[in-house]
């Protein structure tokens, strides 16, 4: 127990909290970055032209079938090789991109497949007319997406991006196998040190069921407040 | 013609040579955040020392070099290496024919030999005839990875580690019987509690200089010779002015650096 | 007439599938297959192919057996939150929270590494029969992935239970069923049929859960893949060929699991 309490120099409780923090970071970033390409990709997928409709397709489909393990380590390494040839050719020089930073990146690409599709789902889920009378309203797309579209399927989409979120907060740990500063990997190396295997795991599973608790509470929180003004849950089917 | 072309060249050299200064300036150290002592250990808070952080720290004052530690798993080193996350790599990397086809070497500036060690209730040496039936871990892409799979893979099962921390954590679970790594780490292996519990030195392996190599140097980017040869005038310069002995005596009783005339 | 439909209809599917700029892109994607066919390094796939067929049968072997045995587990899990008392569904709900809570790589590491940690401690341990299974990694691997299959699918199996019918059940309680006999007549193959298309969802991402078991030293085949990128410094290759290899078991899956929907109405009638 002394090797979790935040005083050096046993104590490594500040470090695991160092990485709980990190984790928590990435985990956010990449369900942002994940949301952006979700409502991309789903304004693709619902109106876009056929090609953009078979690329996202082709997108959606491999990350689902292709482990998260081998798509980071493909994205981490591909992604960063490229960014930074990309800039080479263009005369910068090339830039550090530092694991936290990949992280987000590589995450956010597998987690904006699964957005693409549960927005997709959320958006045809909204009564198709009320997007229509945006539409004779004569607003521009961007004012239909932002007064409309978002917030009418949002009480759709919360549910799945629930889902999401807390796959993004345990998928985080995979980043470890590459090496970035995370829960997981300082658990490891905490562990190592020490040989307090199993006290460390099981410290850093306790940091993550909070993590998912704590979630579950926010969610249900932001989900009442979106289906505010909507008959009751049973009536939203 | 001509004049244009001079000034063209010229043009790219100014480019080429700003871009390369950006990253002259601070260069990238890749290690793998691993506890291997006594070379690379790993604080409570959180920050790296050992011999080897205190050597690239030296070597790299030596050569004015502004050095980061970049962390980066041991297997992906030497791809890191060559998409230039990192510039150069001093994690007690052996300098071998099969890596010197990716990636170039400064000087060695350790070589200690190859031990095993295993189970203290069983009886067996570093030979294949010993290792006969036994299971035996190793660090992926280690020069003892290499070797095991060499000699020993007829007569041994041959398990595969991320980190040699784990191999040997496993030895000391008693799930594999042996562990082949450099002596001096898994002498501090066996001097801690749990390594003096389970384990005992069971021998040498016979050399193979192709495999296991002339030694550790640091690994820097194919044609990359000015950063090279700053690291070799370092590793000369810290072996002339004591330094190399002041951190080696820190650490250990004996200089590590191996046959003088040996090198890269 | 009614022979000639469905021809028409699989002709009209099929150009309505074949558009050109599908072709385009068909084309394109050829195209890239065999640059890379021509600029990668491919001269190791003979060396190694022995190795990643094995690599590829544990795979399969350890996704089959851990989410049969996940199921397994998952069906009394599920029930037990449905009807158990207190006593059965409270553990049975901590379980699945925790489960669900927590990073599979941190519990395959605590079971792995952390139980392995506590063995110095118990000499007992290596002295029982037991030891010459517990030492290797696979029991290790199997125990953990089948845990999480069960922590996932108890709570699909829950709903799925809560899901069938009232009225199903009352029927059969009135044709003077036994309760085992309505629960393996009418209940769970009901239960399980509503799960279907979530199981097969969970099954893919089992599959893909499945590499996780190379960190602690089982030879799947994404070990291989490893094993090949580091004998010979090459980082790209190997993991395309991954890819491709999980998504055609992705592929298998998801037909097999069609096709298993497609069949179970026609039983029920």
């Amino acid at each position: 127990m002394e090797l979790l309490s935040f005083e050096p120099p046993n104590g490594r409780g500040l470090s695991l909290l160092h990485g709980l923090a990190n984790s928590v970071g990435i985990a956010f970033g990449s369900f942002g970055v994940g949301l952006v390409i979700g409502i991309g990709g789903a304004y693709g997928k619902l109106y876009g032209g056929p090609v953009v409709r078979d690329l996202l397709e082709v997108y959606t489909t491999v990350v689902r079938a292709v482990p998260e393990l081998v798509l980071i380590l493909l994205l981490y390494f591909a992604g960063t090789d490229l960014i930074n040839q990309l800039l080479t050719a263009l005369g910068h020089a090339a830039i550090d991109i530092n694991g936290v930073v990949a992280g987000i990146g590589v995450l956010g690409v597998v987690q904006g497949a699964y957005s693409t599709e549960v927005l997709r789902g959320a958006i045809l889920g909204i009564p198709q007319g009320q997007i229509e009378a945006g539409r004779a309203y004569g607003m521009p797309p961007g004012l239909l997406l932002r007064r409309i579209t978002l917030p009418a399927m949002l009480p759709f989409a919360i549910p799945g991006l629930a889902n999401l979120w807390l796959i993004a907060t345990k998928d985080t740990a995979l980043l470890a196998i590459v090496g970035v500063n995370e829960l997981t990997q300082t658990t490891r190396t905490a562990a190592g040190a020490t040989k307090a295997y199993f006290t460390f795991f099981m410290a850093a599973g306790a940091l993550y069921l909070v993590l998912t608790l704590v979630s579950n509470v926010v969610i249900g929180r932001i989900e009442r407040w979106a289906r505010r003004g909507m008959p009751s849950i049973a009536g939203a089917h | 013609m001509k004049p244009f072309l001079k000034t063209a060249l010229a043009a790219t050299l100014i480019a080429l040579s700003s871009a390369f200064s950006a990253s002259a300036e601070q260069i990238k150290v890749g290690f793998s955040p691993e506890a291997y002592p006594p070379f690379y250990s790993q604080d409570s808070s959180g920050n790296w020392g050992g011999w080897e952080v205190d050597i690239a720290n030296a070597i790299c004052g030596e050569a004015k070099l502004d050095c980061v530690l970049t962390p980066i798993p041991w297997d992906g080193l030497i791809p890191a290496l060559k998409t230039k996350k990192i510039d150069a790599i001093m994690n007690s990397m052996s300098i071998t024919d099969e890596r010197k086809k990716e990636i170039d070497f400064s000087d060695k500036y350790y070589n200690t030999p190859t031990a095993v060690i295993g189970a203290k209730d069983q009886k067996f040496d570093a030979t294949p005839e010993g290792l006969k039936d036994k299971t035996m871990g190793v660090q992926v892409s280690t020069v003892h990875a290499a070797y095991a799979k060499k000699h020993f893979t007829e007569a041994a099962e041959i398990k595969e580690y991320q980190t040699q921390d784990e191999a040997n954590q496993d030895l000391a679970a008693g799930r594999i019987d042996a562990t082949q790594a450099d002596s001096i780490a898994l002498d501090a292996f066996l001097k801690s509690d749990e390594g003096k519990a389970c384990c005992d030195l069971k021998g040498y392996v016979a050399p193979d200089l192709e495999v296991l190599g002339p030694g550790v140097g640091a690994g820097v980017r194919q044609g990359d010779t000015e950063l090279k040869n700053k690291i070799n005038a370092a590793i000369k310069a810290i072996r002339a002015n004591g330094k190399y002995a002041e951190i080696t005596k820190k650490y250990f009783d004996f200089d590590i650096f191996g046959d003088e005339s040996q090198s890269n | 007439m009614a022979a000639e439909i469905p021809v028409i209809h699989a002709a009209a599917r099929a150009s309505l599938w074949m558009q050109p700029h599908r072709i385009a892109l068909i084309l394109v994607a050829l195209a890239i297959v065999v640059a890379s066919i021509f600029l990668m390094r491919w001269d190791w796939l003979p060396t190694y192919l022995p190795l990643a067929l094995q690599g590829i049968w544990r795979t399969i072997w350890l996704l089959v057996v851990t989410s049969a045995l996940g199921i397994a587990i998952a069906i009394p899990l599920g029930l037990a939150q449905v009807i158990g008392p207190p006593i059965l569904s409270v553990p049975a709900k901590v379980f699945c929270t925790v489960i669900r809570g927590t990073p599979l790589l941190l519990q395959l590491w605590l079971l792995y590494f952390g139980l392995g940690s506590l063995f110095p401690q118990f000499p007992w341990i290596r002295e029982s029969f037991l030891w010459p299974i517990l030492r290797q990694a696979w029991p290790y691997a199997v125990l953990s992935l089948t845990i999480s299959y069960a922590g996932y699918e108890g709570e699909v199996m829950r709903g799925a239970f809560a899901g069938v019918p009232r009225g199903q059940l009352e029927a059969a309680r009135a044709f003077g069923m036994s309760r085992w006999k309505m629960f393996r007549r009418i209940w769970l193959p009901q239960a399980i049929h509503r799960a279907l298309p979530t199981l097969a969802g969970e099954t893919v991402l089992q599959l893909k859960a499945t590499p996780l078991v190379a960190t602690i030293t089982m030879v799947d085949i994404y070990a291989v893949a490893s094993r090949v990128r580091q004998d010979l410094f090459i980082t790209y290759e190997p993991l395309l060929l991954l890819a491709l290899v999980y998504m055609a078991i992705t592929g298998i899956l998801v037909f097999g699991f069609r096709r298993l929907e497609a069949r179970i109405p026609n039983r029920l009638g």
